[in-house]
């Protein structure tokens, strides 16, 4: 069913009584041409463009859970394109001009919301790398606009300015980044998936694989034994634990990052506003609560649960930012699986093992990803060749040397 | 969380800097060495489940300690000084 404003106001007289479920809930088959381990807004992304740009129909999405029950259903939805290294930023920009078409793509309201995305700085030195950070934007495509203290205060009026540690000096401001609604997302995708015929198998976790040699040719699954041709991993915080059953070690550790959400407010914060001198980002959600994180816990962990000092962390971190905020309660916090990797880039690539393709080390930033990861990793499966925009973003990339490291962290994957 | 540090008894987790996989650097000598050094410095094991970790004591008595901590549920089951007890 194609979602319009005529089908809404019939079944709006109809008393909503026929909607029907918005994809298949499918029963897995003996065989595919290929399996996406993984239900999340990735691996849903990439069955969908499989479908549609490659003509690639006989594929299913396993999920462990319920779809959307990983990061795709627990992150803050920021979407911007905001990088500096080559490596990163034309794939960035292509996600984002994917993001500015997807409800046209997927006929739902995905709710992507270009509300803008600011970074502030505090300090000369911040100010010039924001400076350089900008014109590499600008370079790529994605546009980039630097703010003096002046322009931020018209903006957001209620910030700190004068803070004696922080002062506020400016921002850069990406107008086309902003959020986008996770879940809707995920839904999308799984929709237009579906619809083109593509499996979509809940309550099925991989726990093996089955192989020929050096090749692997099924999985194991909680469902039974799944045949395919290529195997593609799409599974966040878990790629270690899943890549391990085909004996590869990966340059990834499982972080937990938590995320809070304040009680209802009328509008108060217009965009995304992140702190530059701590770890700090909020914005406001359609319903008016404040959905705002900071830093990982920054020890291994799949626990999906934090601790109590990071919670005091990013709460000093929003109160130097925004004391106004200071009366406001907490409703809920939560924590994900983050798959954090040696240079905080990601992995899109095949693996040593035949048959076998990787999608992880999306770190904390990977929901902006997802249109994009989506039709790179297809294109991957489909072609065997990398899409040019995700070229860098090898495997064997901390072999050779040619990490992506924006940071400049090295190998301490809690510093990225 | 809470670390049972060896020479300054139970202290909060926010005390201490975690650095990560205790596990040792490999020799670097012999034949293998920049392979082994990838995957020292690149590799992770990453488990669910008991793991060895590397924390500071940075809040405290300033000693590098291997503790051994469930990666699923955060419970901690005892600390060591990672360069083995003082004399
Ligand atoms: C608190 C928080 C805030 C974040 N904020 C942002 C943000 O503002 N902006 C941004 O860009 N990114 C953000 N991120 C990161 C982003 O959410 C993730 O990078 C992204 O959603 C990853 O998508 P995915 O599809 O790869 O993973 P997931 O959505 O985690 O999907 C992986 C799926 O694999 C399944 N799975 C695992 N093991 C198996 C198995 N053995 N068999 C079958 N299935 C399995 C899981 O159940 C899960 O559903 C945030 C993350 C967190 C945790």
């Amino acid at each position: 069913m194609r979602y319009s404003f005529l089908n809404l106001a019939w079944q709006a007289l109809r008393g909503h009584r026929d909607w029907q479920p918005a994809w298949r809930d499918a029963a897995p088959r003996p065989h595919y041409d290929i399996i996406i381990i993984g239900g999340g807004g990735h691996g849903l992304a990439t069955a969908y463009y499989l479908a549609k740009e490659h003509g690639i129909k006989n594929v299913a999405v396993l999920e462990k859970g319920y779809i959307g029950s990983g990061n795709s259903g627990r992150n803050t939805t920021i979407i911007r394109s905001n990088y500096l290294l080559p490596g990163n930023e034309a794939f960035y920009e292509w996600s984002m001009k994917l993001w500015e078409g997807l409800e046209q793509e997927l006929n739902y309201n995905a709710m992507v919301s270009q509300r803008g995305v600011l970074n502030l700085y505090h300090s000369d030195a911040q100010r010039d790398a924001f400076a350089r950070r900008g014109n590499a934007m600008i370079l790529a495509g994605a546009g980039a606009e630097l703010l003096d203290a002046a322009a931020v205060r018209r903006i957001l009026p209620m910030l700190d300015f004068d803070n004696a540690r922080f002062p506020i000096r400016g921002g850069l401001l990406q107008r086309r980044g902003g959020t986008a609604r996770h879940d809707a997302v995920v839904w999308g995708y799984a929709r237009g998936a579906s619809d083109r015929g593509v499996d979509i198998i809940q309550n099925c976790e991989v726990t093996g694989f089955l192989r020929e040699g050096r090749r692997v040719v099924g999985v194991e699954t909680t469902r039974g034994r799944i045949g395919a041709r290529k195997m593609g991993l799409a599974v966040a915080g878990s790629s270690s634990r899943v890549a391990a059953l085909a004996d590869l070690k990966l340059p990834i550790e499982s972080h937990v990052l938590q995320a809070f959400v304040s009680e209802a407010i009328k509008p108060f914060i217009p965009g995304v506003v992140t702190f530059g001198a701590g770890h700090f980002y909020i914005s406001q959600s359609d319903k008016g609560g404040l959905v705002f994180g900071g830093d990982i816990d920054g020890y291994n962990s799949y626990a999906q649960r934090g601790n109590l000092p990071t919670v005091e962390d990013v709460c000093e971190g929003g109160m130097a930012l925004m004391p106004a905020i200071g009366r406001l309660r907490i409703l809920r916090s939560w924590g994900g699986l983050v798959d954090m990797s040696m240079d905080g880039s990601p992995i899109i690539d095949k693996t040593p093992v035949d048959g076998l393709y990787l999608n992880a080390g999306w770190c904390y930033g990977g929901f902006k990803a997802t249109p994009a990861s989506g039709w790179c990793f297809a294109h991957l499966l489909a072609r065997d060749e990398p899409h040019p925009v995700t070229a860098a973003y090898r495997l064997d990339r901390f072999e050779t040397g040619h990490i992506i490291d924006e940071k400049g962290q090295g190998a301490q994957p809690n510093l990225h | 969380m809470r670390i049972e540090c060896p020479f300054c008894g139970p202290r909060d987790a926010s005390e201490f800097a975690y650095y990560g996989d205790a596990k040792r650097r490999p020799e670097t000598s012999g034949s293998d060495v920049s392979r082994q050094l990838y995957e020292a410095v690149y590799l992770r094991d990453n488990p669910a489940g008991r793991h060895e970790d590397l924390w500071y004591h940075g809040g405290g008595c300033r000693s590098w300690l291997r503790v051994t901590r469930d990666t699923r549920t955060h419970e901690i089951f005892g600390a060591t000084f990672a360069a083995g007890e003082p004399s």
